[in-house]
Order: C-alpha cells, then structure tokens, then sequence
C-alpha cells in the first residue's frame, strides 16, 4: 500500500480478481470518445459547439462514474455540470457573443501556454492515480465500503448503498473540507458579483 | 479460468436466461407504448377539456368524440415538408429535437405504474416466473435521474432556439433557459424534503414509504408539495409559465423555424413531459400506486390508483392552462427566486430540525419556536437587503420594480 493510500486510510480492492473484459472495453471507448470530444472542444471554431463538445466529455465521465458503479456520482455529474454548469455557460455565451458559424479569432497565439500545463497536470494526476491504485482491480462486489478509520469498534460497516456510503464520509471524514469548499465558493460568488457590478 | 470469464461475455448466450431478457423487453415496450398512447390521449384531451372549459366544442370530426384527430394531426406532420432555414446551424438544428424528446423519454423508465403495495408488500410482480418491478428500472438513485433528464432536457430548447439563426427563436430560448434553471433548484428543494421523509432515492422506495395513506403531500407539511407543482409548471413551459413561446411577443418562441417532423418531437416532448412530470407528482407526494385492495388481484389496484391519480393531475394542468394568465418576466422571476427558493430552503431546515429532534427527543413544540425565529430573522435580512437594493436604485433614479 502506498503512502496517500495509507494515510487515507483507503482499503484497496483486491489484486487477485478476474480482470472485467467488458468493463475495460467500455471504459477504453468511452475514453476515446471522450478525449475525441475534448480535442474538438479546444479545435472547434465556434463557441456553443465547444460547449456542446464539452457537454459530450462531462457525459462521458458521467457513464465512467456509472460504469465504475457509482451511480450517484455519475447521476450528480450530470445534474451539475450538465445540467447546472454548462447550461449557465451556453446562457451567458448567448446572451453575449452567440454568432452562427464560423468565429476565426476564437483561437489564441498563446495556446502553447495551455497545452504545457495541460500536459503537466495530466502527469500529475497519472501519478497520483497510478502511485496510488498500482495495479489493483475493482472487487466483483461493487458496493462501496466505508474506510477502515471510519468504522468504530465493534460497529458493523454500512455497506448496503453507495449513496449513504459518499453521504456517511462526505458528512463525517471530511466534514471540514465540504464547509471550507462552501466558504470558497459563497466567496467567488460573492466576489463575482462585486466585481460585476461597480455601481 | 473458464474462456467465458476471460471474455467476461457469453458469445454463445449460454447461461443467458432469456426470461429476464423477455422481461426487460417487454418492460420497455409497453413503458414506450403506454407513454405514446397517453400522449395522443392527453392532446387530445387537452384539446376537448379546454374547449368545455372555454363553451367551445372543440375537435369532433375525426372519430367518435374527435378521439382520432391527434393522429390525423401527427400523420399530417410526417407528410409535411421538412425545412431547414438558410442560416440555421444545420447539425446543431437537426439534433435539437432529440435532445428535447429523449430526456422525455428516458424519465418515465423510473417511474412505478403499477404494483400490489399493500400489506408490506413492495409493487413486485411476478411474471415469467421472476420477480420484477412494473417499472422499467428502480436505479438506487431514481430520484436524482429524474432531475438530471429535467437539466438535460434544457438543452434541446437552448440548442433550437440557438441554431435557428432567427431573433424570435433566440429570445425565446434565452427565457427558456432562465426560467428552467431558476425553478430548478426550487423544484430540487422540494424533492429534497420528500426525500428527507421517505430516506430513500428509489422511486420505488419513495412509494413503499408512503403506504397506505402516509402520503407526503401530508408528511411534509403541503408547502413542498405546492412548491413542486408550481416549479414543475414552470419547468414545464406551460401555462401560467409560457413565456417561452409566448405567440404575441415572439411568434412561436424556440420553436419557429421548426417544421415537419422536428416540431412533431418538440411538441411529443411537451406533452410527454406533462404526462411524467404528473407521474412524478404521484409518485413523489400522493403514493403513487399504493391503495387499498378492494377486489380481485392486487397488481391490478396499483395501475388503478395509479392512473385514477395521474389523471387527476393530468386535468388540473390542463384546468390552469385554461384559467390562468400568463405570469410577466420580471413576475415570474420574482416569484422563483424571491418567493419559492427561500420558502423552499426554509420549510426543507424546519423538517430538518424536527426530524433531528424527533431522534434526539428534544421538545418538538420547542424546536418549532427556535426554527421559526431563525427563519424570520433570516427572512427579514433577505427583506432588508432587498428593500436597501430598491432603495439604491431609486435613489439613481432607475426605474423601480
């Protein structure tokens, strides 16, 4: 087990189980799909089509969630980005700049920037997962186990829904991290608003 | 290590059992069959109820009592010409509809029509010699999957009205937008409160916790209820909320430049919506299929209910659209953001509190005192800051709302 793994108290599946054929073919198109629509995002000369695209990612990670059978992430993915965050982006492009067709100044010269820290976080990320995970496989019995630390003495763990499973960690382990989260965002909120409005 | 588990596949179907296959199948033709059917049923009865309501007669040529001039009108679609306008965005035109029709679709799929809830049972039937649910699928997040299609659904109004390439359409897709992201969260909130009683997301679950007459409509107090139905009007487009294609202002709203059998989609998923969004106002707050037994078969009681209630509210929308006028924009967002999101929020803590100190055996009567001086100091800040907005605006000398 390696360090973020142990300090998170985080009990990995096992490594001796079967692999899930059709789970990993699904996973391998979805993924393609999903990086085809992410490169269309950033190539697509007009603005709605890029969100659009960008609607077919945040999709594709939804069915990622749902094929990792954790249906209420997936289910949250979709009503908040697809549903919340990218509606909001679409009313703002349209109450703004909505051209049909072709925009040519939509890319930037300084589009190099991007791509390096694109790549730089991709490492990041690949690193944390592949350094945390190893080679381990999902266990057969997709019911998400509560961590270790978090079951008392002689408390049997609730296992019998995801959704009180993320519920019972979110609410208990990391209680802090969501207030402080709701904190941050109130703040950008209340940050976007006194900057938008000068009066 | 057998090949069929490295494959994780069965390429020869030997082990499939073909009675849950039939199951599955059939499950999802009779939902897509029976939300067809109660489609052309419900144009038509909105078209006959309106008619009575208004001393008009309404269609009565086609059929007995006019019962076939929905399909006359559909087929009527299918042979019209289908017309892309010149500057539309032709891929983004052409899959709009779906986007508007499919969320319409998929959202009856968790929706409990029938079943024996009495006597500890919950709705299971037993056929082919399984047992199985009548709903297509009782996912543990049933709840939330009806609200994330309400978020997709969104798309194909914003998407049409956009890709037209026409003012008309593009205004009314814009208030679309506004309006349904507004009502959301007031419509979410109250399904929060639901499932604050029932502590479960299933559908199916919502309705076994409500057996026989421990309805939510009760449990939560009514305001919930009454919120949700109003969002679920405004979410609906449809009267006292039409402001999307409000005729007088922008000819036809989103839907303009749409013709054949495009507009066929926009309109099937309108009243589709109504039919599923009454479905989930059973489901969610009068119990659903759950009844009394009063003779023969119990799977029977369950549609009974099911439909006797789902028609119940099937003509109180079609009774507002005949009623009431429709709301002004400034109205419509005064009343989502100022009137029912704080109500929402406030009623969904009070059930909150008594639900803890039910746990906790505080005083309930004590609990109501607290949270009631809590929310009204918090709704006189909400007041005071909006009354010291108006003030400022005012004093600029901008128009006063």
């Amino acid at each position: 087990m390696t360090l973020l793994a142990a300090a998170n108290g985080i009990s990995l599946p096992g490594t001796d189980d079967p692999i899930n054929v059709s789970q990993t073919v699904g996973f391998a198109l979805l993924a393609a799909l999903m990086i085809w629509a992410a490169i269309r995002v950033v190539t697509t000369r007009n603005v709605v089509h890029a969100a659009v695209w960008l609607v077919v990612v945040l999709a594709g990670a939804a069915a990622q969630f749902i094929l990792l059978a954790a249906e209420f992430v997936g289910v949250t993915q979709v009503m908040v980005y697809i549903g919340a965050v990218i509606v909001l982006i679409l009313f703002g492009v349209m109450l703004t700049q909505a051209k049909l067709g072709n925009d040519p100044n939509l890319s930037r010269r300084n589009w190099y920037g991007g791509a390096v820290v694109a790549v730089v976080l991709f490492g990041l990320l690949a690193f944390a997962t592949i350094d945390t995970f190893e080679d381990a496989k999902l266990p057969e019995d997709r019911r998400m186990a509560l961590p270790a630390a978090e079951v008392g003495d002689g408390e049997v763990p609730r296992t019998e829904s995801n959704t009180g499973a993320v519920s019972d960690a979110v609410f208990g382990a990391y209680l802090l991290p969501l207030e402080v989260l709701g904190v941050l965002l109130t703040a950008a909120l209340v940050g976007a608003i006194a900057v938008a409005r000068k009066d | 290590m057998t090949p069929a588990q490295v494959l994780a596949l069965d390429p020869l179907l030997i082990d499939v059992d073909w009675g849950v296959v039939g199951i599955v199948v059939l499950k999802v033709v009779v939902a897509f069959t029976l939300l067809l059917v109660s489609v052309l049923f419900m144009v038509w009865f909105e078209r006959k109820a309106v008619s009575d309501l208004q001393n008009r007669i309404g269609p009565n040529r086609a059929g007995p009592f006019g019962l076939f001039q929905t399909i006359a009108d559909g087929l009527k679609f299918f042979m019209k010409e289908d017309s892309i306008p010149d500057r539309a965005d032709r891929r983004v035109f052409v899959l709009a509809p779906y986007l508007a029709a499919v969320p319409a679709f998929l959202v009856f799929a968790v929706v409990p029509i029938g079943g024996d809830f009495s006597d500890g049972n919950r709705g299971v039937i037993r056929i082919f010699g399984h047992d199985t649910l009548m709903q297509v699928a009782d996912p543990p997040v049933g709840i939330l999957f009806v609200l994330a299609m309400s978020g997709i659904a969104v798309y194909g109004i914003m998407l049409a009205g956009w890709s037209s390439g026409s003012k008309y359409p593009l205004l009314g897709s814009v208030r679309a937008s506004a309006q349904m992201v507004s009502y959301e969260a007031a419509l979410g909130l109250s399904v929060a409160a639901v499932v604050l009683f029932s502590e479960t997301l299933s559908t199916n679950g919502i309705v076994a916790a409500q057996v026989p007459w421990g309805w939510n409509l009760w449990a939560t107090g009514l305001v919930p209820f009454v919120i949700f139905l109003i969002a679920a009007t405004a979410e609906l487009n449809r009267p006292p909320f039409d402001l999307v294609e409000a005729e007088q202002e922008l000819v036809g709203g989103f839907n303009t430049e749409y013709a054949s059998f495009r507009f066929a989609l926009f309109f099937l998923a309108e009243f589709m919506n109504v039919v599923t969004m009454s479905a989930i106002i059973v489901t969610l707050f009068l119990g659903g299929p759950a009844g009394p037994v009063l003779v023969g078969p119990g799977w029977m009681w369950g549609t009974i209910w099911f439909t006797v209630k789902l028609l119940g509210f099937l003509f109180l929308f079609v009774w507002f659209r005949a009623t009431l006028p429709r709301f002004r924009y400034d109205q419509l967002m005064v009343l989502g953001w100022k009137v029912l999101i704080p109500l929402a929020l406030g009623w969904f803590l009070l059930l909150a509190g008594l639900k803890v100190a039910d746990g906790a055996d505080w005083n309930p009567i004590a609990v109501v005192a607290v949270a009631a001086v809590g929310l009204l100091a918090g709704y006189g800040l909400l007041a005071s800051a909006l009354w010291a907005a108006r003030r400022n605006r005012e004093l600029e000398g901008e128009v006063s709302i």
